[in-house]
């Protein structure tokens, strides 16, 4: 055995085992095969679209300029309505996101089969793209904003739910044993230890789902559910193209205005 | 008082954490448990307020049996056990006021709690209890901005505004430096003393241990292997208890330095 040991040391005892080494190895080469493969194929047809787009590049512009800015104070209704229904949405998500955080979270639902059953229920919710809730509930409520809420509200909560159910397990659990000790019941202990230590995080990540919920309810509008993306598929449909250039504008502007803002209050938070 | 009969406990995992204790704590008493890494000494004051339950036997807080106790009684006992921990156990994002606001959470309904409806007395009571530990100017400090030491004094405070009946503290100085950890251990005598609560303290500093208890319990193994007065304990006793000669690491030291 002393012998054994010695001769390793000698050997220099590598930092991982064998078997390790060769999984990374065979993993590593297998995924730059993945690579290289669907390097090979997609080029063969990036090529032509190359070649295609630059052609149509000219054309595009041409149509597209310059802007019809005269119709800005008619799009401002729809823009403010798609702000709305994200904000209407991230504030509904952010609600019914807590409950299912928690029981989602292994530390604090120990009891485990309620903890699988809220897992598997929001990965669930997580497998269905947000296009394709817009389409069924356009289908079930008709056009307008209510089935875009409703889309962009379960979207959101299943992303919402999944980062702060994380959070939440990664926080610091003596506090909350501390809370535990003294005589608290459950939800004076989420309360006094959980929730300041997350609640930074959790204000963060709302504000971001706010604004991936701004980007997304403009695509959900041209599948009929509402706001600013309703108008812009209108006006594509009727081939407006310089309308629909100010439309791209407008969202441009304001995506970029909302992500700065919410950029800088996470800032603050952190 | 608090009565272990024949208790053992074995983890989950099969390891024994406690065998066969028997061992009778009364009143007013301040006893420290020394023993190895491992020895059982958190195993055993963790089982006093059921953060660990022990698997046989019996154990008695004031003459009821507290193995069986399930949600509603086992909040009234801990309302009445307070602890303090190695790592202080503070909410590192609220103030100080708030954390130790907390003592009272057992003593308070889960809406008022939640609301901050704290009754003047409480709020007093917090107050004073920074006062006896001279922390109360850091009152509206968060506790992250606290030194280490002034963060287990917040978290006496926190157990005094428990008005608990007893109080456990695991390795409450483990992560201080001496002199700081010979304050520490002064207050929870002190308050041992002036309010008469039952202290149950691990420790691994035989010096210490030797300083502030009236009452040692040695441990190996998750068994006691000594119980006695601490004026009947010498460094002999404490090689018996590790089963090893004692070195310098077994001792805090710097009590004349505070
Ligand atoms: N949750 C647990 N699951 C399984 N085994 C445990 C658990 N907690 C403690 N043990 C084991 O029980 C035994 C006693 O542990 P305990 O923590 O009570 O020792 P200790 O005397 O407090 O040691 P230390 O001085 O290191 O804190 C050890 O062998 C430990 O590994
Ligand atoms: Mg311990």
């Amino acid at each position: 055995m002393t012998n054994e040991n010695q001769s390793l040391v000698q050997k220099s005892v590598p930092l991982y085992p064998a078997k390790t080494k060769m999984q990374v190895t065979i993993i590593f080469f297998v995924v730059l095969g993945i690579y290289a493969f669907s390097m090979f194929w997609t080029q063969k047809e990036m090529v032509n679209g190359f070649g295609g787009a630059l052609g149509n590049m000219y054309v595009v512009i041409e149509k597209f300029f310059p802007p019809n800015l005269s119709i800005l104070p008619a799009i401002w209704n729809a823009m403010m309505q798609t702000i709305q229904m994200a904000i209407i949405a991230t504030t509904v998500a952010a609600i019914l996101t807590v409950p299912l955080a928690v029981l989602s979270a292994q530390n604090i639902t120990t009891f485990k089969p309620l903890y699988v059953l809220t897992r598997t229920f929001l990965n669930l919710l997580r497998t269905i793209p947000d296009l394709v809730l817009a389409v069924i509930f356009v289908g079930l409520f008709g056009v307008g904003v209510f089935p875009g809420i409703l889309a962009l509200t379960i979207f959101s909560l299943g992303i919402l739910a999944k980062l702060i159910s994380e959070t939440i397990e990664s926080v610091d659990m003596n506090p909350l044993e501390a809370m535990r000790a003294s005589g608290g019941n459950v939800f004076q202990v989420i309360w006094y230890a959980l929730v300041p230590q997350v609640l930074p995080q959790f204000t963060s990540l709302v504000l971001y789902v706010f604004e991936i919920n701004i980007r997304a309810s403009v695509v959900l509008g041209l599948v009929g559910a509402g706001g600013i993306g309703l108008v812009l598929n209108q006006q594509l449909k009727f081939y407006n193209y310089p309308n629909a250039m100010t439309v791209i504008l407008v969202i441009f502007a304001v995506v970029l205005i909302i992500e700065y803002i919410s950029n800088k209050i996470r800032e603050a938070l952190i | 008082m608090i009565e272990f009969k024949d208790v053992g406990l074995v983890y989950p995992n099969g390891t024994e954490g406690l065998k066969n204790i028997n061992v009778k704590i009364n009143e007013g008493e301040f006893v420290v448990i020394v023993g190895l890494s491992g020895a059982g000494k958190s195993t055993f004051i963790r089982s006093i307020n059921r953060l660990v339950t022990p698997t046989s036997g019996s154990l008695l807080v004031d003459g009821e049996d507290i193995l069986n106790y399930h949600s509603g009684n086992l909040r009234k006992l801990r309302t009445k056990v307070g602890m303090i921990f190695q790592n202080y156990n503070l909410v590192k994002r609220s103030n100080v006021f708030k954390n130790v606001l907390a003592g009272r959470l057992g003593h308070t309904g889960t809406l008022r709690s939640i609301l901050n409806l704290y009754s003047k007395e409480d709020k007093s009571l917090a107050y004073e209890s920074l006062n006896r530990v001279n922390i109360a100017e850091k009152l509206y400090n968060r506790a992250d901005e606290l030194s280490g030491g002034q963060q287990q004094r917040v978290s006496i405070a926190r157990v005094l505004t428990q008005k608990p009946k007893y109080i456990l503290a695991d390795e409450p100085v483990a992560s201080l430096d001496p002199p700081t950890s010979h304050q520490v251990m002064t207050y929870l005598k002190k308050i041992n003393k002036e309010d008469k609560i039952t202290t149950i303290v691990n420790l691994h500093f035989i010096d210490m241990a030797m300083e502030y208890a009236d009452r040692i319990i040695g441990m190996r193994a998750g068994e006691v292997v000594f119980d006695g007065p601490a004026s009947e304990v010498t460094e002999k006793t404490f090689e018996e208890i590790y089963g090893r000669s004692i070195r310098e690491d077994d001792l805090r030291g710097g009590a004349d330095e505070s």
